[in-house]
């Protein structure tokens, strides 16, 4: 059997000219009288968002896509959905493609819940068949029945994302594409979805190609993953492996964020070290070793108190620890370093990332990087070594007390 | 089982892409439905708008040109003369701003959802379309009120006029929303475009009117002035003008097929500019 989907030495060059919002003519004309009076003419930068991309998914398999935002990993999804065609190279899709790069595409505040599911389904490709065949399923799965006949305008934002969830559910193409649709909603509902995605892909074994950062999500869903750095392949292997590969791999020199999105903010998270007792950088710690997570908060210019928290993740488990600490407000334009020390004993020997947040007295995000760093406990050298059993991922002395 | 195949690649030859077109045909619906749906739900006059504004059109044309200037508009009363050339016209600049406007409004699907792009302007064309049956129905009533004699074998001239119009205006209309994804500031040009064009239509006169030979062929570029020519040839039965309808539905070709194909050229990066 040929694979579902065939990628060969594809590519996607963007000019940063179209990063602008947009090309006005009054720019473009200007530019005409620019080149006029030079003659060497205005450069266009361009980039690689996708270079000698080469893929083959067999159908039935569950993909899962990881990287580092700006890696490619929705350029790639966006080619194979075919909103944006490549710059080189090829790929044959076998199969009908739904895609969900968005839940919700084309949703319309006037119109009732019932004719969004019509407009919603036919725009991600569903018959007008298939839809009044299944309208009644939808309808329940989305939990809004009583309002189905009110128009969307007088939803809630859950109300309406159950309901684009539940038709995005109900797609039945061969091969899915989706990417990042289950970072919103509530819990318990993402998980329905996750469900029922799961449930219909083992049962017709369709095929799934999976965008996030949820690297728990992929775990769940997916069989095998594929690793982009910078618009390449780095790696295409089984979920485990290629998970913890990517967490080893978000390391030093990658903790700086880019200054655009950091720019516009009033408090932001500037850079992120790892360090020992002896404050010098590391990123694979013993068992018995204090773990420094060192970071700078950079403040533009808000004036209140605001909460740190930090989140614990590892790979396959998803996130393990939280802990929020309140800070008093630091002097606008000006820097504060802090370190927060995870304690030695503690973890056992895995891969783990972490994710910062900066909060407001009222739990709106500041300031979030996910994965900003990660680290390992190595398992030589500390009291692991050589157990062959499951060591869990953190180990605590309990407290005992003799009950005679 | 039948499997589809979809072949990806970088964008080469032109080509119509007709088949895809007829596979995304409920989609068109869809889109039309949406359109149609949101107007009529917005605007508390609803249905009624589009039928009031052509009307007061009429009426004070009739009442500046009719009475205080007097133009001759041979054996109809000019009522129904500029009912006729204005519902026409209003179809053709709902058709061009509507279809104009089309790809902005819908960015946010065109970035997440593949579908053949041509279909948005296609459906906003079809919008047009639907508030022109209701002015075409007040036409009707008009002709009745003033005795106009109506015949059978007006059809096809009334169906020859429309059918102009929504090819002419589906071609400005596409080329239009192209250029205005590509340069945002294009579309502030369009309402002074359609002011241009609407003086050149031989709506609130008849181009026979006018005396310069030179001048007429020169407004007959506009496809409307092929349209109305048509369309009234069918309520008065009067001859149809050959060089005007010629040279309109040359222009006519002209606009859909530069249309369509500079829509079809561009609309590849339309996520990517959009």
């Amino acid at each position: 059997m040929k694979p579902a989907i065939e990628i060969k030495n594809l590519g996607k060059e963007y000019k940063l000219t179209e990063a602008l919002p947009y090309l006005a003519l009054r720019d473009q004309l200007a530019l005409s009288v620019k080149r006029l009076f030079s003659p060497v003419g205005v450069k266009k930068e361009k980039f690689w968002a996708l270079k000698d991309i080469n893929l083959s998914i067999e159908p039935g398999e569950r993909v899962g896509i990881i990287g580092r935002n700006g890696a490619g990993k929705s350029t790639l999804l966006k080619i194979i959905s075919r909103i944006t065609p490549p710059t080189t190279g090829e790929a044959f899709i076998r199969g009908r493609v739904g895609s969900l790069l968005e839940v919700g595409t084309g949703f319309h505040p006037e119109l009732t819940g019932r004719e969004n599911i019509y407009l919603n389904g036919s725009i991600l490709g569903l018959k007008k068949a298939e839809i009044n065949r299944q309208l009644d399923t939808i309808i329940d799965f989305s939990g809004v029945e009583k309002f189905i006949d009110t128009p969307l305008k007088h939803y809630s934002s859950g109300m309406q994302l159950r309901l684009a969830f539940s038709v995005a559910a109900h797609l039945e193409p061969e091969i899915l594409l989706i990417d990042e649709v289950l970072a919103v909603g509530d819990m318990e509902f993402q998980k329905k979805c996750l469900g029922k995605m799961e449930e219909v892909s083992r049962k017709d074994g369709r095929t799934i190609l999976f965008v996030s950062h949820n690297l728990k999500a992929i775990n769940d869903i997916c069989q095998k993953a594929v690793m982009l750095d910078k618009g390449k392949i780095l790696m295409y292997d089984t979920v485990e492996k290629t998970t913890n590969k990517y967490i080893c791999t978000i390391q030093s020199g990658q903790n700086i964020r880019p200054l655009n999105s950091d720019q516009i903010k009033r408090i932001h998270i500037s850079s992120i070290n790892l360090v020992n007792s002896r404050r010098l950088t590391q990123y694979i710690f013993k068992e018995d070793e204090n773990i420094g997570i060192e970071f700078t908060i950079r403040n533009k210019d808000w004036k209140r108190p605001f909460t740190i928290g930090i989140g614990l993740n590892t790979g396959l488990k998803g996130r393990i620890l939280i802990s929020n600490r309140l800070s008093e407000a630091i002097s606008e334009n000006s820097s504060k370093t802090v370190i927060a020390w995870l304690p030695a004993h503690y973890l056992t020997p895995n891969s783990f990332s972490i994710d910062i947040s900066l909060l407001d007295s009222s739990n709106e995000i500041l300031d979030l990087t996910t994965d900003a760093i990660s680290f390992e406990i190595a398992i030589a050298n500390t009291k692991f070594e050589g157990i062959g059993y499951d060591y869990g991922i953190i180990s605590k002395d309990l407290i005992w007390e003799n009950a005679d | 089982m039948e499997k589809f195949i979809t072949h990806i690649q970088p964008p080469g030859r032109f080509s119509l892409g007709l088949k895809e077109l007829w596979q995304y045909r409920e989609l068109f619906y869809f889109f039309t439905w949406r359109d149609i749906k949101v107007k009529y739900k917005q605007t508390y006059l609803g249905i009624l708008w589009a039928i009031i504004q052509p009307l007061g059109m009429m009426f004070l044309f009739t009442l500046l040109f009719s009475r205080a200037l007097k133009i001759d508009t041979g054996s109809v009363v000019y009522p129904v003369f500029v009912l006729s050339g204005l519902i026409l016209w209003n179809l053709f600049s709902a058709a061009i701003s509507h279809a104009g406007d089309s790809m902005i409004q819908n960015a946010h699907i065109i970035k997440k959802i593949y579908f053949p792009r041509l279909i948005i302007p296609g459906s906003a064309v079809l919008l047009a379309l639907f508030d022109f049956l209701m002015g075409f129905f007040i036409f009707l009533v008009f002709c009745f009120i003033y005795r106009q004699p109506q015949h059978w074998y007006s059809l096809p001239y009334f169906i020859a006029g429309i059918l102009i119009v929504l090819v002419a205006g589906f071609g400005a209309g596409s080329f239009l929303a192209a250029l205005n994804v590509k340069y945002r500031d294009f579309r502030y040009t369009i309402p002074f475009l359609l002011q241009v064009l609407f003086f050149s239509s031989q709506v609130i006169y008849p181009l026979y009117s006018i005396t310069h030979t030179w001048l007429i062929y020169l407004l007959s570029l506009n496809p409307v002035n092929a349209a109305i020519e048509l369309f009234r040839a069918g309520l008065t039965g009067a001859p149809v003008d050959y060089t005007i309808t010629g040279i309109g539905l040359f222009s006519t070709l002209v606009l859909i097929v530069t249309g369509i194909y500079y829509f079809r050229k561009t609309e590849a990066y339309f996520a990517d500019i959009a």
